[in-house]
Parts: C-alpha cells; sequence; structure tokens
C-alpha cells in the first residue's frame, strides 16, 4: 500500500503568504552566505540540492494548506481502474488534475471515497473534482451519515455553487454504511468506527496483502474513560499507519478547546503506544500554525514518543501536501 | 500516591510522590482534594514539590488540568515546582508550563507564592 496526502490542514484550507515566502527566502539565504567559506558547498546543481536538504523542511518546503484528503493506493494490480480515497477537502481538486493528466477524460475511472463525516473542510472539494464532471467516470461515496448524499446536494445547489449536483456527467452512487459494517473495495477489507466529534465522526481502517492504515481524523479522545480507549486500541491495533487528528495541543484540547472535537499530539502517540503501532502520522494541523511551529511539533512529539517509550520505537511522521508513504 | 504536607511561610507545600499515570491519577485528584479546598482568595498558595513525580501520562495530565482549574475558579493560587527533568519536558510538549507557574526549585517557588499571598 502507499499513502498519498493531497490535504493534510484542519478546519480551512491556508496558504503560505509573500511574507513567510520572504523570510524563507532570507532565512535560506543567510544560510548560504554563512556556508560561502566551505569549498564546494554550492558548486554545482547537486550542491545547491545538499544544501537546500539541509535547510530542514520547514524551510526549504512547506507543510501545506488544503483541507483534509489523503489516498490510499493498494498496490492490488487487481484493483484495476480502482481508486481509494478518506475525505473531499480542498486537497481533492489537485488529485483530480493528476488523475485527470493521467488517465484523460477517455478512459474512465472508479473513486471510492471515504468520508470521515461532512464538515464543511472534509467535502469542499467536491465541486472542483474534476472526474465527477465526466461521463463513465464512477464515483462511490462511503459514509456513515445518514446525511451523506443531503451534505454533498446541498453544497451543490445554488446560492452556493452554479452547477446544480443534477448536472454532474459521473455516476455518483453513495454508500451508507452503518457502524460495524465492513466493505471489501480493490481487495482491501474496510472497517469502520464511531469517533467523538460535532454530529459524529468515523475512523476507517484499510487493510489488505498484510498491511494496514487508520484514518481516523476529527477526533476528540477521553483516555480516562478506559473502555473508551480499548476500543480506540482496539481499532488501531497493530496498524503499520495512523493517520491521527493532532491538531491542538494537550493543554488547549483539554481546557479551552475541550469539546470542539480534535485531539493532541500526545494522546496520538500513547493510544499508538498502546495499540502497538508501527507509524503515527499527524493531520489536520492547526490552520494558524505556520511550518516552523509544525516542525516544532514534530519534534517535539518524538522526544515525547523517545520519554514513554516501553517497547518498540513508534515512528512519528507530520503530514504534507504531497508526502508519500509506502506502506 | 503518596502526598506529604507542609507550611513554610504562608504556603502550604504538598509533595507528591510516585507515577501519575492511567491508574493513579484518580488517586492523585482525590489525594489532592483537601488541599484544593483550602486554597481559596485570601487563603494560603499551594505548592506541588513535583521531585518526586516520575512519570505523568496523559489522563494524569488532565487531573492536573483540573486541579488548576478547580484553585483558578476559586481565586487561589498553585504553582509546580522541583520538576524531574523528563517530567518538565513532557509538560512543556504538552503546553502544561502555559496554563500552571512551574518554579524550578521548592524555595523559587515559595518565595514566588509568598510573595503574591
Amino acid at each position: 500500500m502507499k499513502v498519498r496526502f493531497w490535504g493534510t490542514r484542519g478546519s480551512i484550507p491556508v496558504s503560505i503568504t509573500a511574507k513567510d515566502v520572504r523570510a524563507k527566502i532570507a532565512a535560506a539565504l543567510r544560510a548560504a552566505r554563512d556556508s560561502a567559506s566551505e569549498e564546494g558547498t554550492l558548486g554545482d546543481d547537486a550542491g545547491i540540492e545538499r544544501f537546500i536538504d539541509g535547510l530542514g523542511f520547514a524551510l526549504s518546503g512547506t507543510y501545506g494548506g488544503h483541507s483534509s484528503c489523503v489516498e490510499i493506493e493498494t498496490g492490488n494490480e487487481d484493483a484495476g481502474n480502482e481508486h481509494l480515497l478518506c475525505d473531499m477537502g480542498s486537497g481533492v481538486r489537485a488529485f483530480g488534475e493528476s488523475m485527470m493528466k493521467r488517465y484523460g477524460p477517455a478512459r474512465q475511472q472508479t473513486y471510492h471515497v471515504f468520508m470521515s463525516h461532512v464538515h464543511w473542510d472534509h467535502i469542499m472539494g467536491f465541486p472542483y473534482f474534476m472526474p465527477v464532471y465526466i461521463p463513465g467516470n464512477r464515483i462511490v461515496i462511503h459514509g456513515c451519515h445518514a446525511e451523506l448524499e443531503h451534505a454533498f446536494k446541498r453544497q451543490q445547489a445554488v446560492p452556493s455553487f452554479p452547477v446544480d449536483f443534477s448536472l454532474l456527467g459521473s455516476n455518483i452512487e453513495f454508500d451508507v454504511i452503518a457502524p460495524g459494517e465492513t466493505r471489501s473495495v480493490a481487495g482491501v477489507t474496510v472497517s469502520t468506527l464511531k469517533q467523538r466529534h460535532s454530529g459524529d465522526s468515523y475512523g476507517w481502517r484499510f487493510e489488505g496483502a498484510g498491511k494496514s492504515v487508520v484514518y481516523s481524523t476529527d477526533s476528540e479522545h477521553r483516555l480516562e474513560n478506559a473502555e473508551e480507549t480499548k476500543v480506540f486500541v482496539d481499532f488501531f491495533r497493530n496498524a503499520d499507519l495512523v493517520i491521527f487528528d493532532a491538531m491542538y495541543s494537550l493543554a488547549d484540547a483539554i481546557s479551552v478547546k475541550a469539546d470542539w472535537g480534535h485531539s493532541s499530539n500526545i494522546l496520538g502517540v500513547e493510544l499508538c503506544q498502546m495499540a502497538g503501532v508501527r507509524r503515527l502520522c499527524m493531520f489536520h494541523h492547526e490552520p494558524a500554525y505556520d511550518d516552523g511551529r509544525i516542525d516544532n511539533v514534530l519534534a517535539e512529539t518524538r522526544r515525547f514518543e523517545e520519554i514513554t517509550r516501553s517497547g518498540s520505537a513508534l515512528e512519528v511522521l507530520s503530514a504534507w501536501d504531497g508526502l508519500e508513504i509506502a506502506v | 500516591m503518596e502526598f506529604q504536607s507542609s507550611q513554610i511561610k504562608a504556603v502550604t507545600v504538598v509533595v507528591a510522590r510516585g507515577r501519575i499515570d492511567h491508574r493513579q491519577a484518580q488517586a492523585f485528584q482525590d489525594g489532592m482534594a483537601p488541599y484544593i479546598a483550602a486554597c481559596k482568595e485570601g487563603g494560603s498558595p499551594l505548592l506541588l514539590d513535583f521531585s518526586g513525580v516520575d512519570y505523568i501520562s496523559s489522563v494524569g495530565l488532565r487531573s492536573l488540568m483540573l486541579v488548576a482549574r478547580t484553585v483558578g475558579a476559586q481565586m487561589g493560587k498553585i504553582a509546580i515546582a522541583a520538576v524531574q527533568p523528563a517530567v518538565r519536558e513532557v509538560l512543556q510538549i504538552s503546553r502544561f508550563h502555559l496554563v500552571l507557574k512551574i518554579h524550578d526549585t521548592v524555595d523559587a517557588g515559595i518565595a514566588a507564592l509568598g510573595a503574591e499571598a
């Protein structure tokens, strides 16, 4: 399996500003000036690439700002033209473009979308997902909310959008799944778990070819509730990768932002450690955080994992738009 | 969890010992209850000596948050002191240093809280 992130930001898309870009360039140039005395540092293209790598991701790159959209590439050759996605935040626009480039309008594809919930930041990319306009494409929207279809149709209706849902060219199906039910899609078994969030949200677990990926966003946890914790630990159990809502600090998540429906890096590490997870990828980044701050949270979370480790190490990552993880 | 208290100058110093983990968090909260009840506006400030606490989990941090919030609602004053390095790092990573004042030593905590009392 391969997991590809198209949108990783929580609540609302964001973009770095001209001021941010200028600050990154200035910092990079200062670093270049400081290293100028080292022979050959910037002497050729390879040297420049090495120098850029040495700047660190917060300076040489960006975590990006699209809202939630994650692709699960099954690696199953029998899956053919079937694609798996989690959520349709603003990141799905770029995913749709990449699909159009790869397949064009003539090669019909099937897109299975697994919805955590239907809050705006998780559906807003749908009207800009080009494959929905192409006749012959099949879009299957899986979710556990009874109002799944209504949410997508309402977003598409006037006065919110000029192209009504009924005018979309593709074949769009809605698959409302009862919590606890499973689906077998493109050779992958998909199960779901209800999570604490306003209006409820659902986590998804994908299992195939001996690998497992959990997508658990927009989920608030109460570890003081042992029964509830056990349910999540079982859902995460031995996963190769858990994509986890780590939007807030723990202090915020249990005080001023309690009941806002999100979690923290600390709880992500603790739950994954309890469940014997191999890799934790922090997701749904706070829109107010810049690249430097997300980088700091990642470094601190890795340190927290180290401090609290009792068994095997848990690898900790932080998602960014464009990140690919081979599972 | 073990607790020991003493009155130093105007400050009530409570020494907590053990791990404040998922199992002990409630014991920590219960053990703190009488000290919290007494920590009100105009009352004796409370200093938690954490030199004997070698681990705190998220549930323990939640208990600590409840302690701090209860005292705050009562207009009392509370701080922590002498925190072991690893626990201090956890407090920093979880942003609890923005919730509770952390002093390097018990003496520094007493001096600061005593001056405020």
